[in-house]
């Protein structure tokens, strides 16, 4: 005879079949079974000897991440060499993003990119009132636009579109250069409006 | 009004084939069908589908290579460009069909051979790697029944011809098969002094959020397996992160690479999206945890009821543990009762709940709120809002209300 004993599990249920198959279901928790196993040689669940390393997968190269490493940081991190202007950035607006997003940024259909008068109309979340971060232009741009041709762009054309965007909401002056060094320097209006989710378990409504 | 399909004329002309077969010599049968917008339609079965008039005179269908749903059933999800939603008031029971589970992506669903897709994680560890899928199946596996949702998951109606699915259909419920994050965190070996990862998905939005590691070291999967198979292509084939109970945006799908970081990236999806006005000017970010939610289906609009007895049915869910308790109130939040949970309550997943209820024909409200394991009361809209500034938006869970008309209609009410 054995037994096991299966401890700190929900809807777990054990079955003996004889004495030699022993079924141990575990459905409904994420949690590590934890077995207490009484005799030795029988066939149980895992993990008593979980091992710190499997050895499984293989060391990534350099090379490997660099080709997947696109992300920007605020504080600049992951920015990458080139430069751009509104007045360059204004022509390929006209070309790959008035389509979706109207020739003043204002005008949609798809996402609003220009705050303009945000007196006259509730909920604007443009650019240059709502997003906190104008390195997140640059990143999103990079990964993400042209929606028909998300990545087609150079660097120096994200660079280029990020600054007339910018330009376009107040926040970048015509012929500024934008580049690695100058565009996490930008404080956005929104930056101070951020605050990290408050809520608590318990009976609180936030 | 029927229409004659192929099959029909090949029984005409004689020809025999399984389809004929099982076709027979039905009656003009019709199947109500509920469309999106709620309007009724007659929906032509094919001979075929509608069967033999006697099932117990015809040799049936052999067996197949995969099983199907009664052509008598029209389950179907509700989309638009860029969601689609779960047909609540339609389903039985904890688990949503996987086809039926609901879509959120920002660059359409992406095509991905898994034997080409591999999972880096890099950054702020000691041994930056490359697992492929099947590296990732090697590992110990875990599974675990859990809801997913949308943090935009709230509509109403002012005129109440709104459905579960338009209200809050961007929730459903999945088991889960992966590896556990923190088995791989252990495998590069993770910086102690990293904070944040970046998850970044395998689409053409190359999706990326910002998570805290330590959901990482708590709960998060690898997930490869939904419900018995490999994820579905609009769940994240062939792998995506799951973290329970947190919004489902975060749980970033045809995943393709981790970076540990001490800070968070402020991606686009976790600054302009995804975060909400909370009054006084403030808007909240990296609000990750769902809060408790339950919505009857049943009876829900477009139903029309009669008076007698009534098996009120919903679902409840929490992102912070168990469903403590429902409770169902009949007469517009007055009072309240409890409802009878179905087993297995289980931690940060949709539990399926019911009341039975002799209704006396006379209009009223019928409502439920959940209150979870840390206490947390599902809340009135109007409790809600103020709490929040006037404003709505993302994370939104209030009670919602059936106003059951004296002709037994049933109408969306907000609370």
């Amino acid at each position: 005879m054995f037994w096991l004993k299966a401890r700190s599990m929900q809807g777990s249920t054990i079955k003996y079949i004889g004495t030699a198959l022993v079924l141990v279901t575990v459905a409904f928790t994420g949690t590590s079974l934890k077995i207490s196993r009484q005799h030795p040689g029988v066939l149980s669940a895992d993990t008593l000897s979980h091992p710190a390393q499997f050895g499984f997968g293989r060391v990534a190269t350099a090379a490997e991440i660099a080709a997947l490493d696109i992300d920007v940081r605020p504080d600049g991190k992951g920015l990458p060499k080139g430069e751009g202007s509104a007045t360059e950035g204004r022509a390929i607006y006209g070309l790959k993003c008035a389509g979706c997003h109207g020739a003043t940024g204002t005008e949609g259909p798809n996402d609003r990119l220009v705050a303009g008068d945000t007196t006259r109309a509730r909920r604007i979340r443009a650019i240059g009132n709502y997003w906190p971060y104008a390195t997140t232009v640059f990143d999103y741009i990079r990964r993400a636009m042209p929606f028909n041709q998300p990545g087609s762009l150079t660097d120096q054309e994200v660079y280029s579109l990020t600054a007339f965007l910018l330009h376009a909401n107040g926040l970048l002056a015509e012929n500024a250069k934008l580049n690695a060094k100058t565009l996490p320097q930008i404080k956005m209006p929104a930056r101070d409006k951020f605050v990290p989710d408050d809520r608590v378990d318990g009976p609180e409504i936030r | 009004m029927q229409q004659r399909d192929d099959q029909d004329k090949s029984i005409t002309g004689g020809r025999i084939s399984r389809r004929n077969l099982l076709a027979g010599a039905a009656a003009a049968s019709v199947v109500l069908v509920q469309t999106a917008s709620g309007k009724a339609f007659q929906a032509a079965l094919t001979a075929s589908e509608r069967g033999p008039e006697d099932p117990t005179k015809v040799p049936g269908v052999p067996p197949g290579t995969l099983g199907t749903r009664s052509p008598f059933e029209k389950l179907a999800k509700i989309y638009s460009d860029t969601s689609s939603r779960t047909p609540l008031q339609d389903l039985q029971g904890m688990i949503t069909p996987s086809d039926l589970h609901y879509e959120r992506h920002h660059g359409g669903v992406p095509a991905i051979d898994p034997a080409k897709h591999e999972l880096v994680i890099h950054g702020m560890v000691d041994k930056p790697m490359v697992f492929t899928l099947a590296d990732l199946k090697r590992f110990p596996s875990v599974s675990r029944i859990a809801f997913l949702e949308c943090s935009g998951n709230y509509r109403g109606a002012n005129d109440g011809k709104i459905r579960p699915q338009e209200i809050c259909g961007l929730t459903s419920q999945s088991e889960w098969t992966g590896v556990k994050l923190s088995t791989l965190f252990r495998e590069v070996g993770v910086n102690p002094k990293a904070s944040w990862f970046l998850a970044e998905g395998g689409d053409a939005a190359v999706m990326t959020r910002s998570v805290p590691v330590h959901k990482g070291w708590d709960d998060a999967i690898i997930a490869y397996g939904q419900n018995g198979e490999a994820i579905r292509p609009e769940q994240g084939y062939p792998i995506r992160l799951f973290l329970p109970g947190w919004e489902g945006n975060a749980n970033v799908k045809w995943l393709r690479r981790i970076e540990l970081s001490d800070a968070p990236f402020m991606t686009r999806e976790e600054t302009s999206k995804y975060t909400e006005a909370v009054g006084g000017g403030k808007i909240r970010q990296f609000s990750f945890t769902m809060d408790a939610r339950s919505v009857i289906t049943f009876p829900s609009y477009p139903a029309r009821v009669e008076k007698g007895w009534i098996e009120i049915r919903g679902i409840a869910w929490s992102g912070r543990g168990k469903v403590a308790r429902v409770e169902v109130s009949t007469d517009a939040g007055k009072t309240w009762q409890h409802a009878a949970l179905q087993e297995p309550v289980l931690d940060k997943a949709i539990a399926a709940f019911r009341y039975l209820w002799n209704w006396d024909g006379n209009p009223t409200e019928i409502m439920s709120r959940t209150v979870d394991e840390t206490g947390y009361v599902q809340p009135f809209l109007k409790q809600l809002m103020a709490a929040r500034g006037g404003n709505m938006g993302y994370h939104f869970n209030p009670v919602t209300a059936w106003y059951l008309q004296k002709d037994g209609q049933v109408l969306f009410k907000a609370t």
